[in-house]
């Protein structure tokens, strides 16, 4: 068994050329393998690569799909979400529980099963959701459990069963401006081809096409300053890793417009005078990792990748897709660049800026999926055409990720500039009584503020949508987002690194009814001074949840303020439970 | 990309005709090309408060103390580049508060008893807990379960006090070309490690590495070399961190 475990590493080493920067590929591969990355295999890793088993350990440890003890052959992940909670995540994983005999985050016995909760996964639009391995199971019904269950174990092909196919049904609810439209495959790519590399980006900085994952760079500057750089390769990067809570448009994107994209990626690849790009997927989108890779050949035996694209020569450009292994932070670009290259997702501090210093040191332009398919469509019909929908400020498009409390859950093609108020009108949420816009890292909104037009110069967003009804707690809701960034921050800084924590306790406390004036108070200064202090945009936007809900719905907060001066955080009694509980005196139950 | 020495400039950059000066709180300060706005400032004699900096190694930003308000934007100082015209703001309320709860986020997330710590004096967190004016930490201890690890027969290794810094993971990279040390986990459950089963004991670790003597703290403690200088006369009993910088600033 060691014997085919070495031989496999050495294989899975040999597969990358022994390249360190590879790292990530390689531990998937033994993960998956294996179920679990065990020292040995660190060793090997290590000899195979070069790289010291300390900082073997460094990377593997960081992922959350990458595990250094041995766990059930079945993996499966219920997405624990604001959303998948009011869905009913929590019957589902009572159901899992009742099933299996064991409590979540345990394994049975037998080492088959392993079930745990795991951050969005994608899927808001269908939840309760979980993955199983790597296939993604949605719309689940406690009725559904029992059955799945004796699925898997009826089915006995070793250490990776897939027994259980995904059952992710199409997300988009209404095409507009970017999807509507015909497009075949290398519209895009033929139109960029009929202009020089600087002119399509004149088209897309014409077209003040900004980036779609919420940050909102204009997309031409990004791709101008690329291209002027001087480097020994030039890089795009389509960054795949949507794990924002609530949006799943990306995902929605590549299963069902993946040669827009992939379009896209090429017109900048063009653009940029690249050569190769890399799709960096999130490892909970690994169920599309085989129809990706379909396309991608389908294209190369179309001439659309590969060598002479098109027919042009001198144009050759080809795309390699990167599974991540579970971490929000991944998303963010540096951070993205880091794990691209087989390390720790931390992100770098700026400057240099990717543009000139990204992958492996080389000019690189990230760019979201949403902003590649976008330069496609651009291409294809125009800057004029895409700047004159919208606002001034945000031209073109925005897909909305809708989810929640609302007839109609999934994706809206609409024209930047749309109310929240239109907005509820066309997902049908006449009562909605507030909107979490852009996820935990944006803000909630309250009705005084529906007017309000989706558009970066007002309420700016990477597309996340969560719509919660009057029944639904907001403060509660703020604190499962703060537990989000607990389990997220990658831990390189201390602001977000311990701010997140304390900011979650100060929720817990307040959610628990032992919070006074100044509890609150003190939790405000320390949520500013994380978003002051971090280094990156996790930490500066982790206590948003905290700040724009004691800003917007004060009264919520109100409510639940003790009048006292001094609450402990922790009562008396249970402080004193454990003592109480050996000592045989359990029956004094705790009182607040 | 080795950062760890300052390095003479080459004579052409170096010309005084294109001189790098930029305003921190209002006084102007030279730099030489490739240095830090943090480096630039030690030169000039302006101490900016920093933990994780060390000025034999890389920087790597990860205690975000040295945090200023450079060009109406907080950056790390020790990451950031010193740039002509650059403004920078770092002796303001504002900072010396937030700085303050940074040390203080370091002083709850570990276990540190100053009294009885033999690094009490020569300790850089408890240093700027004094100079920022950290009274007693308002903020809930953690209480992590961590481990000490005394495997190794001349160096202590007591996680409790570790606080992140990554300066012995630079150190035994970059100088001690061991790499000894890296880091495990992520966010709060991030820890150091050495990768080593057994410990530090089982690693090429050596007393008289450069990693073993640049922890700001005790959690890299040398076995029987402690209590040398009595409490009372060490470092920051006799004067408070940054003095030495401050003491280059030329008097007026």
């Amino acid at each position: 068994m060691m014997a085919n475990q070495g031989d496999a590493v050495r294989r899975f080493i040999a597969d990358v050329g022994g390249d360190r920067t590879r790292l990530l590929d390689i531990a998937l591969a033994v993960q998956k393998h294996a179920g679990y990355i065990s020292d040995e295999a660190v060793a090997l890793i290590a000899d195979g690569t070069g790289l010291h088993a300390v900082e073997v350990e460094d990377t593997v440890s960081f992922y959350a799909f990458l595990d250094r003890t041995p766990r059930g052959d079945c993996r499966i992940r219920l997405s624990r979400t604001p959303i998948s909670l009011i869905k009913g995540a929590s019957r589902i994983a009572a159901a899992f529980e009742a099933c299996l005999g064991i409590a979540i985050g345990e394994t049975t016995q037998d080492g088959r099963f392993t079930v745990e909760w795991t951050n969005d996964i994608g899927m808001a639009d269908q939840e309760p959701a979980a993955m199983i391995n790597s296939a993604v199971v949605t719309h689940l019904t406690e009725a559904d459990i029992p059955g799945i269950i004796a699925s898997l174990r009826s089915h006995t092909c070793g250490k990776n069963p897939f027994p259980v196919g995904s059952t992710v049904r199409p997300s988009l609810v209404q095409a507009g401006p970017l999807l509507a439209g015909p497009f075949a495959a290398g519209d895009g790519i033929r139109a960029a081809l009929a202009l020089s590399p600087d002119k399509v980006i004149e088209e897309i900085i014409r077209s003040r096409l900004r980036g779609r994952g919420g940050a909102g760079f204009p997309t031409g500057m990004k791709w101008r300053l690329t291209r002027k750089s001087a480097g020994r390769e030039h890089y795009i990067v389509c960054n795949a890793d949507e794990g924002e809570p609530g949006t799943f448009k990306d995902r929605m994107l590549l299963a069902d417009f993946p040669d827009l994209v992939v379009d896209g990626m090429t017109v900048a690849g063009y653009a940029l005078g690249a050569r190769e790009g890399i799709m960096y997927l999130r490892g909970e989108y690994t169920y599309l990792w085989s129809q990706l890779q379909t396309v991608l050949q389908t294209r190369r035996e179309a001439g659309l990748l590969g060598h002479a694209i098109c027919g042009r020569q001198n144009f050759d450009f080809d795309i390699r897709i990167q599974l991540g292994a579970g971490a929000y932070i991944c998303g963010e670009e540096s951070s993205l660049l880091e794990s691209l290259e087989g390390k720790r997702g931390a992100p770098r501090d700026r400057p240099p800026f990717p543009t000139e210093h990204g992958y492996l040191h080389q000019p690189t332009a990230i760019d979201n999926v949403e902003t590649l398919a976008c330069a496609a469509r651009i291409m294809v019909s125009g800057a004029d055409w895409f700047a004159g929908i919208g606002t001034k400020e945000s031209t073109g498009p925005k897909l909305l990720s809708v989810a929640g409390d609302c007839a109609r859950p999934g994706v809206y093609d609409v024209p930047f500039g749309l109310t929240i108020n239109e907005l509820l009108d066309r997902v049908g949420a006449p009562d909605a009584a507030f909107v979490q816009s852009s996820g935990p890292s944006g803000q909630a909104v309250s009705p005084k503020d529906f007017g309000r037009q989706i558009a970066y110069e007002d309420l700016s967003t990477g597309g996340s949508t969560m719509i919660f009804g009057a029944d639904r707690d907001v403060v509660d809701i703020a604190r499962q987002c703060m537990d989000f960034f607990v389990e997220e921050s990658c831990g390189w800084c201390t602001p977000c690194r311990v701010g997140t924590t304390l900011l979650k306790q100060g929720m817990d406390k307040i959610v628990g009814g032992r919070a006074t004036r100044a509890d609150m108070q003190a939790l405000a200064s320390m949520a500013n001074t994380v978003a002051r202090m971090s280094r990156c945009g996790l930490g500066q936007m982790a206590p948003n949840p905290v700040l724009t809900t004691m800003r917007d719905f004060p009264e919520h907060y109100e409510a639940r303020m003790r009048s006292e001066t001094f609450v402990p955080t922790v009562s008396l009694q249970d402080a004193l439970r454990e003592a109480s509980r050996i000592q045989g005196r359990e029956a004094s139950k705790a009182a607040s | 990309m080795d950062q760890t020495s300052v390095q003479a400039p080459p004579a052409t950059l170096a010309m005084p005709q294109n001189p790098i000066r930029f305003i921190v709180d209002g006084m102007i300060v030279e730099a030489q090309p490739g240095q830090s706005v943090l480096q630039a400032c030690d030169d000039a004699g302006i101490y900016i408060p920093r933990l994780c900096y060390h000025p034999d190694l890389a920087p790597a930003g990860n205690c975000r103390v040295c945090t200023c308000k450079i060009n109406g934007r907080n950056s790390a100082a020790c990451v950031t580049p010193a740039m002509h015209g650059m403004s920078v703001e770092n002796d303001t309320p504002q900072l010396a508060a937030d700085r303050r709860v940074l040390i203080e986020m370091l002083f709850v997330e570990g276990i540190h008893p100053c009294p009885y710590c033999v690094a009490s004096g020569d300790c850089e967190l408890q240093a700027l807990g004094y100079r920022l004016g950290m009274v007693a930490p308002t903020e809930n201890y953690q209480w992590q379960k961590r481990k000490i690890d005394a495997t190794h027969p001349d160096i202590a290794l007591d996680h409790d006090r570790c606080i992140l810094c990554s300066r012995c993971i630079r150190a035994s990279r970059m100088e001690d070309g061991k790499t000894v040390f890296a880091f495990s986990g992520r966010g709060i459950e991030m820890r150091l490690t050495v990768g080593a089963d057994g410990g530090l004991g089982a690693t090429q670790m050596a007393a008289i590495d450069k990693a073993a003597g640049v922890c700001p703290v005790a959690c890299i403690v040398i076995k029987r070399d402690s209590y040398m200088v009595p409490n009372g006369k060490r470092r920051f009993e006799t004067a408070p961190i940054g003095s030495d910088i401050e003491a280059r600033r030329p008097k007026p």
